[in-house]
């Protein structure tokens, strides 16, 4: 009998800038699911004073060729001005925030505080039951803060997704 | 300078600018305004369809015969879906269209108003680009920039979706032409380190073969005229995809015909052994490589594409060169300079070893005209008209290809990436629209033709002579040959039960119906369709169970062929009974 095969994928990080007009998001993400690509995060925010331009970051996985064809279908959109693939390019930074809310009394809500303090996230809303930490860094810091926090009284956590910049004076 | 005009007035006006000659279209509530505009102005001809899916094929068969972009005008709701499939054959085969729909008014959009449907969502990924027109003051610059984006680079649609209030509304038209934004610049040119790249592995490769495609003729007759030089220059033999039929000449001593799955044995055994495949504006379609890892194995590979996401699509090449085939074809004519070429002779033995296995041979049969002899007698008899030949898609479309010769480029008019039965008659009369005085031929099949058969009132309403010729088998000939060869002829629903008599359907519609039901009518029928002075459907009922061969089967080979005469074994395994 056949069986479907998959292919080994790595993780990349793409930057889009698009015109910012309506429907491009939608144009965007339909590219993923018509042609089968993945998208693990996704963020999108205006960046030009005038509104006229938003940077995208795409966090995608794939095999090397499957990844090279997604930046080649994201160039030939007309909105689209340029795709940058962080992952390519050289070192770069990428940074998530959460919002991670923890309820509960006694040891454990000092030692939630605790942690959250070795992790540096900050405190953005306390009662006497709970607190809503911040937290700024990559996702594997995100992940690892979260974990410790399921122990802790973890009750929701909420993430941007990520935005990445190439490291050094020089632009994409 | 300008004057205040209605947003219906400001794309009339606008297509008046762009130069456009036919808009194909049928009315409806939501382009009324549009409707009322264009009432009475001499200066646009508007072809009244049957069905929107026909005016956008309509509009792709002016496109591809003329090279000048196709205009569509439908309504909301359903004139935009009916017209998707035409739209989705459009960005496949890269044809330039512009496509007007109208939408409920700007008010009423997201309440499910009557007629209204999403058409920006649905078209979306079936359209080079899309845009909704909220300000009529938008309207001239955004047509102005579809008809640059439907036109440049790789051809496509674009759709502008107008609500109706936006059409009824007023802006200022200005005298002067809009300013563009200049967002898109496709690249056209070759690096001259690509050029010189190019240009020694030609000089040095012992089997060279052109492996060119539909975007030699998207090009402009220019591209086809570069690469008769280039070969001219080379001396490389040349092969093409069913999309590219016409650029090279079918008489070259160095033509191999079309390539893959029907393609001939010549062109898909060369394509095995060469040892460069020089690949212009085609696309390594799943219809052209056969079995993927063991295509052309031991080929170093170049390929030249406008669109930079063709390339290393499917198939991993050497030297991607993104630019317009005319171009680059042209740097690689002048830094060809006056070098010698190789001797190719052994490559040409080689060739034609493979050529005389006939592969295009079929068997005689004394009961029943066999399909290939009706095309070759046709183009036998049409060839001293040079006509425009558009098809629908099945076994017909396929003995098209391989009987019917051509010559130039925006001849050969067919569905080859989407494969849309239904295709060649609204094609046709697009075609016979942008080439009066042309003898234009619908090549169809008994049960293609059916899927757009109400666009014959369209050609007798605007008295276009266009020739439909049936390779009447009973059958979908090509699911029932599929059925034999993987399903051990279990030919489920593939009979066309309750054909229609068409003939008397020909007449019903103000057409000449024409019946040749053996090989002693074939050429008086053909010669008698081509003198009657007006729109003629020929019965012409061929033996019903032909294959078309020769045949890669699906995920096998380009060595693996089956030829006319071999045994087929009537079954496949899962692997390729899962390839489409």
């Amino acid at each position: 009998m056949m069986k479907i095969r998959t292919e080994a994928a790595e993780r990349h990080v793409l930057t889009i800038t698009v015109d910012n007009e309506a429907g491009i998001l939608a144009k965007i993400a339909g590219l993923f699911t018509a042609r089968g690509y993945n998208i693990d995060s996704l963020t999108v925010a205006d960046i030009t004073e005038n509104h006229a331009l938003s940077r995208i970051t795409i966090v995608t996985n794939g095999p090397p060729a499957q990844v090279d064809q997604i930046r080649a279908q994201l160039e030939r959109l007309i909105p689209v001005h340029k795709v940058v693939d962080l992952t390519e390019v050289g070192p770069y930074v990428e940074r998530e925030l959460a919002l991670i809310k923890v309820a509960g009394t006694g040891d454990i809500r000092v030692e939630a505080l605790r942690v959250a303090e070795l992790f540096r996230a900050k405190v953005v809303d306390t009662t006497t039951r709970s607190f809503v930490f911040e937290l700024t860094g990559t996702p594997d810091k995100i992940d690892s803060f979260v974990a410790l926090m399921r122990e802790l009284g973890l009750v929701e956590v909420g993430r941007t997704g990520i935005v990445g910049m190439v490291r050094g004076p020089e632009g994409t | 300078m300008g004057t205040e005009r209605s947003g219906a007035d400001i794309l009339v006006e606008s297509l008046v600018r762009q130069g456009v000659e036919y808009v194909f279209g049928y009315p409806g509530g939501a382009v009324l305004p549009i409707y009322d505009a264009l009432f009475g102005d001499e200066r646009i001809r508007h072809v009244l369809v049957r069905h929107e899916a026909g005016a956008a094929h309509a509009a792709e068969g002016y496109a591809r015969s003329t090279g000048k972009p196709g205009v569509v005008l439908v309504t909301s709701g359903p004139g935009a879906t009916n017209a998707i499939t035409g739209i989705a054959d459009a960005f496949m085969d890269s044809i330039p269209l512009v496509v007007l729909t109208g939408q409920v008014a700007t008010a009423l959009i997201g309440s499910d108003a009557f007629q209204e449907a999403d058409t920006i969502g649905i078209s979306r990924h079936c359209t080079k680009h899309n845009y909704l027109v909220k300000d009529p003051a938008e309207l001239a610059a955004t047509i102005d920039e579809a008809f640059q984006i439907a036109t440049t680079g790789r051809p496509g649609p674009v759709l502008i979706d107008i609500p109706k209030d936006v059409q009824v509304a007023s802006a200022m038209l200005h005298d002067a032409a809009p300013q563009r934004r200049n967002r898109y610049a496709p690249r056209l040119e070759a690096s001259t380190d690509e050029i010189a790249e190019a240009i020694a592995l030609m000089e040095k490769a012992e089997r060279p073969i052109f492996y060119t495609g539909g975007g030699v003729i998207n090009s402009g007759p220019r591209a086809s005229a570069l690469l008769r030089e280039l070969q001219g220059l080379t001396g490389a033999p040349v092969t093409s995809t069913l999309m590219g039929l016409g650029a090279f000449p079918a008489d070259s001593p160095d033509w191999l015909g079309m390539l893959g799955m029907h393609g001939t044995y010549e062109s898909n055994m060369a394509m095995n052994r060469a040892d460069l495949i020089v690949c212009v504006g085609a696309r390594f379609d799943d219809r052209v490589t056969g079995r993927l890892d063991a295509f052309s194995p031991h080929s170093i590979k170049i390929h030249i594409d406008i669109d930079r996401a063709s390339i290393n699509k499917v198939v991993p090449v050497d030297l991607g060169i993104v630019g317009d085939c005319a171009t680059v074809l042209e740097q690689l004519v002048q830094a060809w300079g006056n070098r010698k070429p190789r001797d190719l002779t052994a490559w040409k033995q080689q060739i034609d070893g493979w050529r005389a296995r006939k592969s295009l041979s079929f068997p005689k049969s004394d009961k029943a005209i066999m399909p290939q002899l009706a095309v070759q007698r046709l183009y036998e008899l049409t060839r001293d008209k040079d006509p425009i030949i558009t098809t629908e898609v099945g076994q017909h479309q396929m003995w098209a290809a391989q009987h019917f010769h051509f010559f130039g480029p925006n001849k050969w008019l067919t569905s080859g990436g989407l494969g849309t039965m239904g295709y060649g008659l609204p094609a046709a009369i697009g075609a016979q629209c942008g080439n009066p005085g042309e003898l234009v031929i619908d090549v169809a099949g008994d049960a293609s033709i059916q899927m757009n058969i109400q666009e014959l009132g369209t050609a007798t309403q605007y008295r276009l002579p266009v020739k439909v010729f049936i390779l009447n088998n009973q059958w979908m000939g090509m699911v029932r040959q599929w059925q034999e060869l993987t399903y051990e002829s279990r030919y489920s629903q593939s009979y066309s039960d309750s054909l229609p008599d068409f003939v008397k359907l020909a007449e019903a519609y103000g057409w000449k119906g024409i019946r040749i039901e053996n090989e002693s009518q074939l050429d008086d029928g053909i010669r008698a369709m081509i003198a009657h002075d007006g729109p003629v459907i020929v019965d012409c009922q061929v033996s019903n169970e032909a294959n078309c061969f020769p045949m890669i089967p699906s995920g096998a080979a380009h060595t693996d062929m089956i030829l006319p005469g071999d045994e087929v074994a009537g079954t496949m395994d899962d692997e390729a009974k899962a390839l489409v």
